[in-house]
């Protein structure tokens, strides 16, 4: 385990959720789940976090909101997909203000569903995005190793 | 006078676990206006009764909002019961009612703890989401859901609660419902606490009338009006009485709110002794017809559900008002005349739910 | 349930019906639009002691200008701004008008459009 996988920090946006996969991350934090106990950090500033848990599904208006979030985010950095709206839309698929999943802006690297998604579901899929954490930080460093024997 | 300077609170703000964005306009330390800009979570829902028969659109209704769940299908339930003149059995409407109380003592309990952390009092947060997990695991053991319940279904309820499972529950709601008071007893007694929110955020009775306020935040104002007074779903039967603090400040909206989270243990506790055996829902067939307001109370106050429908599956409209889409207009003259380090506070004591106010 | 009625009226009338309720202490509850195959109407609701009365406009499109009472409602202007961003309803001299900037939606008054429009965002 590396550096980064040991506390990875974490930014929580709500896309257009309703709510329900929200207070499942916050709960998630809370002494019941405490996933802080595995160093993993909420954090309120994207230039301080790694992974980034979008729940809710996409429309035009937090569009730009969300690409600002992960635009901010220091390489490596992973999504996550929470809740059955981000990674598809859901049950609101249909409504004339959603786009659909995040995927439609994103690269996502871990996809959780469930309506609302349970706590147990998220820190699995926080593990499993420390893993791809850890996988991206090697193909960056090796990316940077070719790069200086070339120069 | 100073320069006026316009501050942009969120969309994305680590207070706010949901986006909302306020433009704040500041002399100074002092805010003079706030202007709203919502729609970060508009989804329009309401049009999917065109796509959604009446029937299956409950399951749309209860994730309006993943907090106050449960209210808004049985109230979207209960107007289309009205629609179709079905009379609910008894031990369905006790149901519905523990269920709704069950999702205002969680609902408040969340809003404590937000509201805890929004001045940095985070061991308060802990403690209050602790105590929340118990009240989650009861709802699921009843409901098999602890965010989405999906129990509430047009002519009564999908789950029942054997007596066996009753018993047990209201043990452990007996501990809860001490565990709650102490809390709150220590949060509302707390010095930083009463400094933070004595004369804070302030809301006449007149203004609280004129702007529309409901909930909490009107019954914070002194104004004795609860929808639960007109007797739906059984709450006429265990006798309601509406809870007020005349303050009109943030202290006076959470002392509302803490207490009536102990008024819904008591309520849950009359329920249980009054409930008698019982089917659980009637048969509905039919389509409905005609227009119907159909009112409750939420955790955050009054929700007003408009359905218009023409004899089809489908309902010509739906319209769904919600208590945090009322409750701006009053934030923002909370907010006027208050200091910028407040801003969260006042916020948060209107207990904000912006997927209801947007849908 | 306590009772409720609409009453049907016109755009002329209106701003002296809701300054009667203002004088009688009536809480505006919600303002709200439909749209039906051939008209739009909508309904301006007021609460008093549980007593649930509506006002109701039906108006044939979008071309009736519909004046503003948010001179007596502080609270009506982000009902009047919803129902312009959402149906295209003209309202006159909003206290705080967005100018249809209230609900940022990609598709133009979504409630009341014709369906070919709604096919075009991307999906």
């Amino acid at each position: 385990m590396g550096m980064l996988s040991r506390s990875p920090w974490v930014i929580h946006y709500d896309g257009s959720s309703c709510n329900g996969c929200d207070i499942e991350v916050l709960a998630a934090l809370m002494p019941r789940f405490d996933v802080e106990r595995f160093g993993v950090v909420n954090t309120g500033n994207p230039k301080h976090a790694d992974i980034f848990l979008l729940t809710g599904s996409i429309n035009e208006q937090n569009k730009p909101v969300v690409l600002n979030i992960y635009n901010q985010m220091p390489e490596p950095k992973v999504v996550l997909a929470v809740g059955i709206c981000a990674t598809s839309g859901g049950i609101f698929r249909e409504c004339y203000n959603v786009l659909g999943g995040a995927d439609k802006v994103l690269p996502v690297d871990v996809y959780v569903p469930g309506c609302s998604v349970r706590p147990e579901a998220i820190i699995d899929a926080v593990v499993k995005g420390v893993g791809i954490l850890e996988e991206k930080r090697a193909a960056l460093r090796n990316n940077l190793k070719s790069a200086v024997s070339q120069a | 006078m100073s320069e006026r300077t316009i501050i942009p609170f969120g969309p994305q703000h680590p207070v706010l676990p949901e986006p909302i964005h306020l433009d704040l306009v500041v002399e100074d330390e002092k805010v003079i206006e706030a202007i709203p800009s919502i729609g970060f979570i508009h989804r329009g829902l309401e049009r999917l009764v065109e796509k959604k028969d009446y029937v299956d659109y409950v399951y749309v209704a209860e994730r309006i909002c993943g907090i106050c769940s449960f209210i808004h299908g049985l109230t979207y339930c209960m107007a289309i019961e009205e629609l179709m003149k079905v009379q609910v059995p008894d031990r369905a409407q006790y149901l519905r009612l523990i269920w709704s109380e069950l999702s205002r003592i969680h609902s408040h309990l969340l809003w404590l703890g937000l509201t805890a952390d929004s001045f940095g009092f985070e061991s308060m947060f802990m403690q209050s989401w602790r105590l929340r997990e118990y009240i989650l695991d009861i709802i699921e053991e009843t409901t098999g859901g602890r965010v989405i319940f999906g129990s509430a279904k047009i002519g009564g309820v999908r789950r029942d609660i054997p007596l066996a499972k009753m018993d047990e529950i209201m043990k452990k709601m007996r501990v809860y419902r001490k565990d709650v008071a102490a809390l709150c007893e220590q949060f509302m007694k707390d010095q930083t606490v009463k400094h933070r929110m004595r004369g804070v955020g302030l809301l006449s009775r007149e203004d609280a009338i004129s702007l529309g306020a409901v909930g909490p935040m009107l019954r914070g104002s002194g104004v004795a009006q609860d929808i639960r007074m007109t007797g739906y779903s059984g709450y006429d039967r265990i006798g309601f009485t509406p809870i007020t603090e005349t303050a009109g400040d943030c202290y006076a909206r959470c002392m509302v709110r803490v207490r009536e989270m102990d008024a819904s243990f008591q309520m849950i506790e009359r329920c249980v002794e009054q409930m008698t055996d019982g089917p659980i829902e009637v048969k509905v067939t039919g389509n409905p017809n005609g227009e119907f307001f159909m009112r409750s109370e939420q955790p955050r106050g009054e929700a007003i559900y408009y359905a218009k429908a023409n004899g089809t599956k489908f309902l010509s409209r739906l319209r769904v008002r919600t208590p945090t889409f009322a409750n701006i207009p009053p934030l923002l003259t909370a907010l006027a005349g208050c200091q910028l380090a407040d801003v969260p506070v006042i916020v948060l004591t209107i207990d904000p739910c912006i997927s209801c106010a947007e849908r | 349930m306590a009772t409720q009625q609409i009453i049907e009226i016109s755009p002329a009338e209106l701003l002296e019906k809701v300054s009667a309720m203002k004088a009688q202490g009536q809480r505006l509850v919600q303002i709200c639009c439909s749209k039906l195959p051939d008209r739009l109407e909508v309904v301006y609701s007021f609460d008093q002691d549980f007593t649930y009365v509506s006002y109701r406009l039906t108006l044939a499109d979008t071309s009736t200008l519909v004046p503003s009472i948010s001179k007596i409602y502080g609270n009506s202007f982000h009902y009047e701004n919803e129902i312009h961003d959402l149906y295209g309803i003209q309202v006159q001299g909003i206290s705080i008008d967005f100018k249809g900037n209230f609900y940022r939606t990609a598709l133009k008054t979504p409630f009341n459009c014709a369906p070919e429009a709604e096919v075009q965002v991307p999906s």
